[in-house]
């Protein structure tokens, strides 16, 4: 693919717009690509990115990349004109609407922020009622607002209440005063699992979109499992969406 | 076009491409990303004859031109694989070989029974170089009398071709070889991985849940162009070169090394239709070079 703009939402974090001459393919919200980085001799496999958004009016696909280490900083280097090798889309994604009007909470924090766009504007076009609850340290660390205020109500917590509710995300108030039908969560580990006890213990179906260490991204290496009550699966392609009563953490 | 195919221990392969076990699941995750029939032969994920877990999380580290793992043989054993697993792949038009694996000679044997029943699996590869299991593995590999040991049970329950993967982490590859020559192995494919570690320095911890891992990518080339080099010297029987070949330059070497086919493995997870690159690569080195056939390059480099 052929990147088409690159901008930076904050010093961390960059965006990626990519386009294509073919139309991209189906894709479902929570799928990931698995993007060759080129020009980084430390960086030896693919590095997993999960899909931001999909613009099929001008067929792009959007990555949103934490630059962490070598490889995401080489990607952040990227410049319009540049071309990505990407294998995609692949995994399972999260869970198609379930009934019309449905209330569906879209918790992330950090990077995690980046397939919650694309489930919203998803579960929005599909006669759901999704809401954003997005936690971060501070307002700076807080990614794409604005696109996600055009889709849905966002609820906001900082840690150091510059923005939002002071807190964790599962210290905001919404939590008490709205009953969800459905919680989908993407971000830290223990983001993650203290929202899938919220959940479980408000009897409110969860899923969480894992994000283990991988090298093929196909099911072929086993290298990216996770324990669930069927066994040891692999995240790349029985994930990364998983429903929390599959999973074997201690919530 | 120069003729590419080989012929490894009575099997016909279109071309000396062979995808390596562990690296290329069943194939069938790869299908929609190369043309699985234009693969000299798909070597299927590591079989036990009882399910396996494999390791904890996690179980993978990148590491500077390479990767180290520690899966530890994880699969659903060889009844499972034998009625779920096979009716999906054994009209793949490529040679599908099992790569077996086990704890015990009788383990390996029972396993390469259960295999041997099979039709369309034309021959087995034995795995005695796993380094990240316990019991059995690399366990057997690393002696003689081990190496022997499994090949002599394994000889007696299954009559198609074996292929023995030997490891590299022994003192004379070249006596492992030998050894499981003279107990009627077919062929031998050398290397597995080389055991390695590496720390996460933050944590003060091993990056593996095991600590050691297999080492494979690039980063251990040399060593298995050195190994196949040694093993072709010592015996008469087909070498199966693989360790880091990501090029069709790189094959080559190992086939002037005295490999007479050689398997891809890490190098799937980077470019899925690698093993057919690397194919029409050689191809067309050969022809660069006036050859008119691939054997005519294997084992050049005495």
């Amino acid at each position: 693919m052929t990147v088409s703009e690159v901008s930076f939402p904050n010093n961390r974090y960059v965006l990626l717009k990519l386009t294509d001459s073919q139309p991209l393919p189906d894709i479902r919200p929570g799928q990931f690509v698995e993007v060759l980085v080129q020009g980084s001799p430390s960086t030896f496999l693919r590095r997993p990115i999960s899909i931001n958004y999909v613009d099929r009016e001008n067929n792009q696909l959007w990555l949103l990349v934490a630059m962490v280490g070598e490889g995401t900083k080489t990607l952040g280097q990227l410049s319009a004109g540049d071309k990505l090798n990407l294998v995609f889309p692949l995994g399972n994604g999260f869970s198609p609407v379930q009934q019309t009007g449905e209330e569906v909470l879209l918790v992330g924090g950090g990077v995690g922020v980046a397939p919650l766009l694309e489930y919203g504007k998803y579960l929005k076009a599909e006669g759901a009622r999704p809401s954003f609850l997005l936690g971060a340290r501070t307002k700076n660390d807080l990614l794409l607002l604005d696109l996600f205020r055009s889709i849905a109500d966002v609820y906001i917590t900082t840690e150091d209440a510059s923005l939002g509710e002071k807190g964790f995300v599962t210290h905001h108030s919404i939590l008490s005063e709205k009953r969800f039908d459905r919680i989908a969560v993407c971000g830290p580990k223990p983001m993650m699992v203290n929202v899938a006890k919220y959940a479980k213990q408000n009897d409110i179906p969860c899923e969480v979109s894992l994000e283990n260490m991988m090298a093929c991204g196909l099911g072929a290496c086993l290298c990216c499992v996770e324990k669930t009550v069927r066994g040891n699966v692999c995240v790349c392609t029985e994930g990364p969406v998983f429903n929390i009563n599959d999973l074997t953490w201690q919530i | 076009m120069a003729d590419i195919r080989v012929n490894i221990a009575g099997l016909d392969m279109k071309t000396p491409v062979m995808t390596a076990s562990g690296t290329f699941g069943y194939g069938l995750e790869f299908a929609d990303l190369v043309n699985l029939s234009d693969i000299g032969a798909i070597i299927v994920k590591g079989t036990t004859l009882l399910p396996r877990e494999g390791n904890d999380y996690p179980r993978m580290a990148e590491t500077p031109s390479g990767m180290l793992n520690c899966v530890g043989l994880q699969n659903k054993g060889a009844e499972y694989f034998c009625q779920h697993i096979y009716p999906q792949i054994k009209d793949l038009q490529t040679n599908v070989i099992v790569n077996v694996s086990g704890s015990s000679p009788d383990d390996y044997a029972e396993c390469a029974r259960l295999i041997g029943e099979l039709d369309k699996v034309p021959a087995i590869e034995l795995n005695i170089s796993c380094p990240n299991v316990r019991q059995g593995g690399m366990a057997f590999g690393v002696t003689t009398d081990g190496a022997a040991s499994v090949v002599r049970a394994v000889r007696a329950a299954y009559s198609k071709p074996i292929i023995v993967k030997l490891s590299p982490n022994v003192t004379n590859i070249a006596d492992i070889a030998l050894a499981v020559e003279a107990e009627g192995a077919d062929a031998v494919s050398c290397i597995n991985t080389l055991m390695g570690m590496a720390i996460d320095i933050e944590r003060r911890r091993p990056k593996l849940s095991i600590s050691t891992g297999g080492l494979s990518g690039p980063a251990i080339k040399p060593v298995a162009v050195r190994c196949v080099w040694q093993v072709a010297k010592a015996v008469k029987i087909p070498v199966v070169g693989l360790g880091g070949i990501m090029t069709a330059a790189d094959a080559i070497e190992f086939l002037m090394a005295g490999a007479s086919a050689i398997e891809i493995g890490t190098a799937n997870f980077i470019d899925p239709a690698v093993s057919v690159h690397v194919a029409e690569g050689i191809s067309e080195w050969l022809d660069r070079h006036g050859c008119k056939s691939v054997q005519e390059i294997i084992g050049q480099v005495q």
